[in-house]
């Protein structure tokens, strides 16, 4: 989802950070592609980059259960960011990634970064079959491209490889992959496949841990997805025991802000969710890394008799990196049980 | 302690005296601590990581390499390093990515946005003298000031570093940044790479001799600072003797008598070496631009040329002023422990122990000299080089009092008229009380004789060799190879000859060196520097059957002709050894098919160019007009050489500087030694001038002996300044620079040295010798009253 | 020989002068010797160095063998003091850096009349021999006396002026080397105008003066 970008263009700008929104993705797109809302996803062309925008991510998350009988919650995040439109050959590529990588526990929470130059075969994402990678961490298919999939990261002291498998469609937000991002307009090319059985094992540094869980895979590309005036926002990716999805994000402002969403049957019927569709309360401001977050909150979505409490499974799941962010899997209960992936940037 | 307000002068001699030395020694400490703390910081700041790096001998690494290192979970950092000619001077430009090197956000600074420093032209990140020097130059991206930056480097992104290095998709080596490397094994991603640790000390041992250099200039100053200073307190106490007996008489306790004047002296130390500091701090200042310049020129060593202040080394200065008075006022102080409450004349006393003393110094003279050759015979390197060195001098000076007086006894013996025969006697007998002050100029002069002829002798070796190195008319550097082949092709039917210069870096016995690769020429044969080779040197390296090496690899590694060096795999003898001024790395020359065979396609897009002296300038302006080619691209020799003299001049300016004020500073401590033996001096006057010669004939001849004591002086230091130039050319420059220079003799200096020595000791004795002249009858008649 | 005309010295500034010699006038013939006595601080040496043209007087004149001192500049007087006259002081008559063979001959050298065996005449009679190569400052103060009045001599003076030439030695000796200096003095033929402050040494000489408060009587 769009939020989730924390875009590094801003990592070494840091003043861009809320004069121009989070991370200076309320910047101006001059010279990039605009996304279209007549442009249908074409697939698999659509899963590799899209070097015309200035900004994407192939984003996945995952709620684990561990045989060691506790819950955990893994990220891997590939982000592109083109300093200017067009491309050129080796160092002089305007493209850099960055990735990101997480693990979480119920009492720890490890995450990482890396960084790179396009345009040298540090990092990209090449298709036939689909590869995208930086450095060691990587995201491939090695069969059919976003059916079956490996991912890999970590650090020194931890780190995961999990396959992932998936066991529906690919799913478009929005209309048809155009998701709206603010009443004036702002947009970005969004899909998902939030159907992935997971299996793998995570090396903490108290030792491996085989798990098993379910994976949500995020693609989405843009060249300005907020508005100028938008400061961050809250996205939350629920998976219940029904087999039925929820995505739904806030993006805040001074206002009431703009919610939007996508309810995913357990079949893989998607219906949209507009603004008003969407009810999301905080609940409970914790202090962590220095700023208050919500890291619990009331969900509810009355078309689909949703109204659930959702918490962290660890408060502290902050992603201490140049950009800085919460970012953490989540326990649902109330009218419906699950779990899911919570991510709130903006917060100072 | 009134004395010192009847006495100003004195004051301000004793004063100036040890404001000059301690100025003089921290001057040179200030440059010193200057210059390390720019290649720590260099080292400290910039090359941030582990202290690891991954070459490969004699080649470079490919980016694909370094990705797929990245790709193994490798974490490092590549690094694009090369030097260019840019607006006269030589840049080194250092490429790094500016999202993984450990130090990008100190080479970044505050620079808002990352995208211009990677987009479109770049920037590059430079001192704030350097972004002005360059500000104008044209074919460069803009530059922004980072004070951060070391001094002569340009730090960029590699994108930038790619263009002007010419070296696209190239990278000179890789920081290691994760401590747990030991086990990385990067042949496994190319044949050649290899992992070491990385060269920050090179900068350091390389320009150490430099610094020793610079230290014993600095002692020696010093060391002539404190002559001075030690006349100064002779002179107070000498004066004070009277009161100070009284004083004793009167029951002040001697020891009180010497604590209270060590108190005095302390003080005056404290004050003067203050003086000294600030005095120091400003030669300093002045002198450090070209000993930057020379640092950068000569070693490629990164030097800032401001001057920063640092508390250790006041405190240092300090020191040494205070202890340097303590030394210079020990001996009055001793002397005046041992003075009996009621003494006989002045004159006697002094006089009687200087008779003595001279021997007993030239016995330790010889005994320093004799333990520097040892120490020398013994150890090795550059310290016994100086211990060679301080021997020598140190043994010289005090030698030197015998040795005049020896010539002094003869020139007596020789002289026929009685007042010739008064001078020469006279001048012995003075000797005592001068002989301090004589030293110091003996040492001045032949430390001015020596290293002028080094540097003369330099200076002619150096431009001799420029000749014959830099024979071809142009030098052309191309973009890349690419670009190089259509300069030569298009070259080829214009010009005599075409020359590549091809090369690579590679190990020699353990040594980074580079080696280059010469297609078989006349140029070479008729003009190349050797210093010794094989009958059939040239034929031999066209065949690939013989390496050339420079003097440097030969001194350092002790490779002769004949022997064999092993590289690359293989093993050739070496046939020749030339030499290579300005270079302090070892460097071989082998036939360009071998260095082909060895080192693969090495790069190719630097020439040197064969054509008549009157088609040069037509060519350049032809080369500049048909190709886009990188700033400095073209050069003509004429170019190269003056930059390379204007390198060399400036690397002895200081020593030059330093070479004047030592003597002048000996200069001074004449004057101060006359002023002090002027108060003795009336007694042994007064007896000559009543048996009927005229005040003004006795201080005409209190000016021909201070004159002719000086001509001695410098007769003497002559021989001693030639032992010291053949020492500096031949162990001191070995050892610091790795070249052995021939000693070529330049007698007319010396003429003008001992004018000039002349001319100084006739300026510090005109003073004393004038008050001669005016010296009131009733001012001589006191000597013989009866009441003194 | 030698003739002091109403010769005044003072000292000081012209606020605060003082008057050494008020009109001093005394005659020596050639050959003859004369005592001068007086009190301390009496002005005894500054008439003696006066007639030595060591320095210069207020008014009056002084003539020696015709040449008048006020007409004479630096290099008349040293000429003088060098080929006619010959010192003794009480101390420092000695150049501290000739030995006393050196010494003895060196007044005798400056004069243009060296006289080897004469010289080593007087070194003998005054029995110096033995000290011949020492350097002043090795010898006694009877040694360093004996020295100077020996340099003196050699070097044939007209006239011999000693200020105290024994005041520096026990009576002894002062004795003895005073013997010593009139028998030579006599040998030569030179005048001898001795200052002493000593009764018994002003009794030894033929002719003698006294000076009080800057007038001779």
């Amino acid at each position: 989802m769009i939020a989730r970008c924390l875009i590094l263009l801003a990592s070494l700008s840091a003043s861009a950070v809320g004069a121009q929104g989070f991370a200076g993705l309320g910047t101006t797109t001059q010279g990039f592609a605009m996304p279209d809302a007549q442009k249908a996803l074409t697939f698999p062309r659509d899963h590799l980059s899209h070097d015309a925008f200035r900004i994407e991510w192939w984003y996945l998350t995952a709620t684990l259960d561990g045989a060691d009988g506790r819950d955990y919650g893994l990220q891997w995040t590939l982000f592109r960011t083109a300093m200017e439109p067009g491309e050129d050959v080796g160092w002089s590529s305007p493209h850099v990634w960055l990735g990101h990588a997480a693990v979480t526990t119920p009492d720890r929470h490890f995450a990482a970064e890396k960084f790179a130059r396009g345009g040298i075969g540090q990092a990209g994402v090449s298709g036939d079959p689909f590869d995208a990678w930086i450095d060691d961490w990587q995201l491939v298919s090695d069969d059919a491209e976003f059916e079956v999939m490996r991912a890999r990261a970590g650090a020194s002291t931890w780190g995961y490889e999990v396959s992932l498998t998936a066991n529906g469609p690919l799913v478009a937000h929005g209309e048809g992959g155009y998701s709206v991002k603010s009443p004036s307009g702002q947009a970005s090319h969004y899909y998902s496949q939030p159907f992935f059985a997971v299996s793998g094992v995570l090396t903490l540094p108290d030792g491996p841990v085989a798990v098993t869980g379910k994976g949500w895979l995020d693609r989405e590309w843009s060249s300005q997805p907020l508005a100028e005036d938008q400061s961050g926002w809250d996205w939350f990716s629920l998976s219940f025991d029904s087999g039925d999805k929820l995505m739904a994000f806030r993006l805040r402002d001074g206002g009431a802000g703009f919610r939007s969403g996508t309810w995913i049957s357990a079949d893989g019927q998607v219906q949209r969710l507009g603004d008003d569709q969407i009810v999301a309360t905080p609940l409970d401001l914790v202090a962590v890394a220095g700023r208050d977050i919500p890291v619990r909150w009331r969900l509810q979505v009355p078309l689909y008799g949703v109204d659930v409490e959702v918490s962290a499974l660890n408060p502290n799941s902050w992603m201490d990196l140049s950009i800085a962010y919460w970012e953490g899997p989540l326990t649902v209960s109330g009218s419906h049980q699950g779990r899911g992936y919570l991510e709130m940037t903006g917060y100072e | 302690m009134s004395h010192w307000r009847r006495q100003p002068l004195q004051l301000v001699i004793l004063g100036l005296g040890l404001a000059l030395a301690t100025a003089l020694w921290s001057a040179v400490q200030a440059i010193n601590a200057e210059a390390r703390a720019s290649y720590s910081q260099a080292s400290e700041q910039l090359a941030a990581g582990t202290g690891a790096v991954i070459d490969r001998p004699g080649s470079d690494i490919a980016v694909e390499t370094y990705a797929r290192m990245r790709r193994a979970g490798w974490d490092v950092a590549p690094v694009l390093q090369g030097r260019i000619a840019v607006a006269g001077r030589q840049l080194t430009v250092v490429g790094i990515d500016v999202l993984t090197h450990p130090a990008a956000a100190v080479i970044l600074g505050d620079t808002a946005d990352l995208s211009e420093s990677v987009t479109g032209e770049g920037r590059l990140f430079a001192r704030p003298d350097l972004q002005t020097a360059l500000a104008t130059t044209p074919g460069l991206p803009p530059i922004v000031s980072n004070p951060a930056i070391p001094p002569g480097e340009v730090w960029t992104d590699l994108s930038v570093a790619e263009r002007l290095l010419n070296r696209a998709g190239r990278l000179s080596h890789v920081l290691v940044l994760q401590s747990d490397h030991e086990a990385l094994e990067p042949e496994s991603f190319a044949s050649g790479l290899r992992l070491r640790p990385e060269g920050s000390q090179d900068t350091a041992q390389l320009t150490r001799s430099f610094h020793l250099n610079l230290t014993a200039f600095g002692f020696l100053a010093f060391g002539v600072g404190l002559f001075i200073v030690h006349g100064a307190i002779g002179l107070a106490f000498e004066q004070r003797r009277t009161l100070f007996r009284t004083l004793r008489a009167l029951g002040v306790p001697l020891q009180k008598l010497v604590l209270v004047l060590s108190f005095e002296l302390l003080g005056l130390a404290v004050f003067a070496g203050a003086a000294g500091l600030v005095l120091g701090h400003v030669l300093a200042a002045a002198l450090l631009p070209d000993v930057a310049a020379t640092l950068r020129g000569l070693y490629g060593a990164p030097v800032e040329g401001a001057l920063g202040f640092r508390w250790h080394w006041a405190v240092a200065g300090l020191s040494m002023a205070v202890g340097g008075a303590v030394v210079a006022g020990a001996s009055a102080l001793v002397k005046l422990r041992h003075l009996p409450i009621l003494a006989g004349s002045t004159v006697s006393v002094w006089a009687e122990v200087g008779r003595v003393g001279i021997r007993r110094q030239a016995m330790g003279g010889v005994f320093l000299a004799a333990l520097g050759a040892l120490v020398f015979v013994v150890a090795d390197g550059l310290v016994a080089g100086f211990a060679l060195l301080a021997g020598l001098l140190l043994g010289a000076a005090l030698c030197l009092p015998l040795c005049l007086a020896g010539v002094l006894k003869l020139g007596q013996v020789v002289a026929r008229g009685p007042v010739a025969q008064w001078v020469w006697a006279d001048a012995r007998a003075q000797l005592p009380g001068l002989s301090l002050a004589l030293m110091a100029l003996m040492l001045a002069l032949a430390t001015n004789v020596g290293v002028s002829t080094m540097v003369s002798s330099f200076r002619l070796t150096f431009t001799g060799w420029l000749d014959q190195r830099l024979a071809a008319e142009i030098y052309v550097t191309a973009r890349d190879d690419t670009q190089g082949a259509e300069i030569t092709s298009w070259l080829a039917p214009r010009v005599q000859a075409v020359l590549p210069i091809r090369s690579a870096t590679d190990q020699l016995n353990g040594q980074s060196a580079t080696i280059f690769g010469i297609i078989d020429h006349q140029t070479y044969r008729l003009n190349w520097p050797l210093l010794d080779a094989v009958p059939d040197v040239w034929a031999r390296v066209a065949k690939g059957q013989g390496v050339l090496i420079n003097e440097q690899m030969a001194l350092r590694q002790d490779v002769s002709l004949d022997d064999i060096l092993p590289f690359a795999g293989q093993s050739l003898p070496v046939v020749g050894v030339y030499s290579d001024y300005g270079n302090p790395r070892p460097q071989a020359i082998v036939g360009m098919d071998l260095l082909l065979s060895l080192y693969g396609d090495v790069p190719n897009y630097r020439f040197a160019i064969r054509i008549p002296a009157q088609e040069v300038d037509a060519l350049r302006a032809a080369i500049a007009e048909r190709f886009d080619l990188p700033p400095g691209g073209v050069r003509a020799n004429t170019e190269v050489k003056q930059f390379s003299k204007a390198v060399f001049e400036n690397t002895f300016v200081v020593t030059g500087a330093l070479n004047a004020l030592t003597l002048g500073v000996a200069g001074f401590a004449i004057l101060t030694s006359l002023l002090t033996l002027w108060t003795g001096r009336l007694p042994q006057i007064a007896p000559v001038w009543s048996m009927g010669l005229t005040r003004k004939t006795i201080a005409m001849v209190e000016l021909v002996r201070s004159l002719l004591l000086a001509a001695f002086t410098a007769l003497v230091a002559v021989p001693v300044g030639l032992g010291l130039a053949w020492v500096l050319l031949n162990v001191i420059n070995v050892e610091a620079f790795g070249w052995r220079l021939p000693m070529f003799l330049f007698p007319a200096d010396w003429a003008i040295l001992a004018g000039l020595a002349l001319f100084a000791a006739a300026l510090a004795a005109g003073w004393p010798s004038w008050r001669m002249a005016r010296v009131t009858p009733a001012e001589l008649l006191k000597v013989f009253a009866n009441d003194r | 020989m030698l003739k002091i005309d109403t010769v005044t010295k003072s000292y000081g500034n012209a606020a605060q002068k003082h008057e050494v010699l008020r009109g001093v006038c005394v005659e020596l013939a050639a050959g003859e010797t004369l005592a001068l006595t007086g009190e301390s601080g009496s002005g005894k040496s500054t008439l003696l160095h006066l007639a030595a043209a060591l320095d210069g007087f207020d008014s009056g004149e002084i003539v020696l063998n015709g040449i008048a001192y006020s007409g004479l500049d630096d290099r008349g007087r040293a000429r003088l003091r060098r080929e006619t006259l010959a010192l003794v002081f009480q101390q420092f008559s000695l150049v501290p850096s000739l030995t006393v063979a050196e010494n003895i001959l060196f007044h005798a050298r400056l004069a243009g009349r060296p006289d080897p065996s004469w010289a080593a005449e007087v070194t003998e009679r005054l029995g110096l021999a033995a000290l011949a190569q020492r350097w002043p400052e090795a010898l006694s103060g009877g040694q360093q006396q004996r020295v100077a009045i020996a340099r003196a001599l050699a070097a044939r003076p007209q006239l011999l002026l000693a200020d105290e030439p024994t005041g520096n030695l026990d009576e002894d000796t002062g004795t003895r080397v005073l013997d010593l200096m009139l028998d030579l003095v006599r040998e030569t033929g030179a005048a001898l105008w001795l200052v002493t402050h000593s009764d018994a040494v002003a009794r030894r000489v033929g002719r003698r003066v006294h000076l009080s408060s800057g007038v001779l009587s």
